[in-house]
């Protein structure tokens, strides 16, 4: 087996004292160039999870290892700088250009300017923007499509081992969001990184995951592959998932 | 009569134009200054209202007071305590200008979204790094409105400097005002106009150089 990439230790979050968990005793170990997609309802936690990743939560109990290093033992700050970051609202700041923001984490990091330049190059032909056409553009000039593969771009900036997606393509019309799976596969395909996607979509989850990891009320109801999960769904709240979908299939096919 | 004005006015200006310089130049960096203190301060403030919450209502209260009264009495009570000349003047007009300046700090600061806060710092950027790059850039052009404000604000209050004896265009006007000399009160009041608005100008200039990705076609 590869290297272990995510490592959570029976790991808790709450936020006030008297309340619930929202993340609640988890422990599961993620390996390295898996794509691992976290699907539950709003409130199941999964963005808490994500988030406890790259410390912008704090857990209130357990531990989490990035390839077997406790992440409470350094500096927030480099352990987010090791990570690709992406959100739903894309998050590009307004006033830099295109090629500013991708640049954001190398420059942070002093790479020289034409490192940087290269580098933006590179990554604005990868996510498929002309890097001439766009370099010198502001985000909001760009589509809703164009912007999130610039959040893309700059999470991979600096070529990071573990990129954390948190639904990104959530703003997304359908035929935009179909391109952008299929070249989020593409990239994944390429860079042998581990990927944590977290979506509401069962459809998005089930497509893009090796592995699929359902929440529920804070818990992982299962963390399986697609076919496993569908094959032997571990409880009734998987085997509701399962069938709501399949109920829309019918639905498709009562139309034809 | 209007004739006979516009040759006092050209009167005036061939016979005092060297007087008339040194006023609008005493003007100007009275103005400058204050504005320069005022915007000092201001951000200072802004910023810690942001960042402690619970003072803000302290300070924005402490400064909206102090800006009630007026600046004419301002000028006065300070007579006593720091004299007259430039020092006084400079504390009545920084008064004046740091509440538009305070204000629209803070509500520029407040309307940057929470999720470009979360996107900087989950790039990995310091707390310092946010505010730098960040949070001030996006703030920058409403505070820079309320820079604007303060300037103009200041270029017309400069006026009652003259008062004290801080000099600038308001001597010319008292002066006019004393020997009811209608002349030296349109030269005085319109430049005091002019400087107003040439500010007023080129702030919306540098906010058109500065913030040009708020003026690109989509």
């Amino acid at each position: 087996m590869s290297l272990t990439a995510i490592e959570f230790n029976n790991v808790s979050k709450k936020y006030s004292q008297s309340g619930d968990y929202v993340v609640d005793h988890v422990s599961l170990s993620i390996y390295e160039g898996e794509f691992v997609t976290i699907l539950g309802s709003s409130g199941s936690g999964k963005t808490t999870l994500l988030k406890m990743i790259n410390r912008l939560y704090e857990p209130n109990e357990g531990t989490i290892k990035l390839f077997g290093e406790d992440i409470t033992t350094v500096d927030p700050v480099k352990v987010r700088r090791r990570i690709g970051y992406v959100i739903q609202q894309v998050g590009l700041f307004p006033h830099m250009t295109i090629a500013q923001n991708v640049a954001i984490v190398p420059k942070l990091l002093k790479w020289n300017k034409s490192k940087i330049s290269t580098r933006v190059d590179e990554l604005l032909s990868l996510v498929g923007l002309e890097p001439q056409e766009f370099r010198n553009r502001y985000p909001s000039q760009l589509s809703g499509g164009q912007q999130q593969r610039i959040g893309l771009a700059r999470a991979l900036a600096t070529d990071p081992k573990i990129m954390l997606l948190d639904e990104p393509f959530g703003a997304i019309d359908a035929i935009n969001r179909l391109n952008l799976q299929d070249e989020l596969l593409r990239i994944h395909g390429g860079l042998k990184k581990t990927f944590l996607f977290v979506t509401h979509d069962i459809n998005e989850a089930f497509k893009l995951g090796t592995r699929v990891m359902i929440m529920n009320k804070g818990r992982i109801c299962q963390f399986d592959t697609p076919s496993h999960i569908v094959k032997n769904p571990a409880d009734d709240f998987v085997s509701s998932l399962i069938y709501s979908s399949r109920e829309q299939e019918r639905f498709w096919e009562g139309l034809d | 009569m209007s004739v006979n004005l516009w040759m006092q006015i050209s009167d005036y200006f061939f016979n005092n134009s060297n007087d008339y310089w040194v006023s609008v130049k005493a003007h100007m960096e009275i103005s400058f200054y204050a504005l320069l203190l005022s915007a000092l301060i201001g951000i200072t403030c802004g910023h810690l209202c942001v960042k402690h919450k619970q003072y803000e209502r302290w300070i924005v209260s402490l400064f909206q007071v102090l800006r009630i009264v007026p600046s004419l009495a301002v000028l006065l009570l300070l007579i006593p305590i720091m004299g007259t000349g430039t020092g006084p003047a400079m504390v009545a007009l920084v008064l004046l200008a740091i509440p538009p300046i305070l204000m629209n700090t803070v509500a520029g600061l407040e309307a940057v979204p929470p999720f470009l806060l979360e996107a900087a710092y989950g790039a990995g950027m310091s707390d310092r790094q946010v505010l730098w790059k960040v949070k001030f850039p996006l703030a920058a052009p409403i505070m820079l409105t309320g820079i604007k404000t303060a300037a103009i604000e200041i270029i017309a209050s400069a006026t009652l400097a003259a008062k004290i004896g801080a000099g600038g265009l308001g001597g010319i006007i008292f002066t006019g005002l004393g020997l009811n000399r209608m002349d030296l009160l349109l030269v005085g009041g319109i430049s005091v106009a002019m400087l107003s608005v040439a500010a007023g100008l080129s702030f919306d200039l540098t906010d058109r150089f500065l913030f040009k990705y708020k003026f690109v076609r989509k």
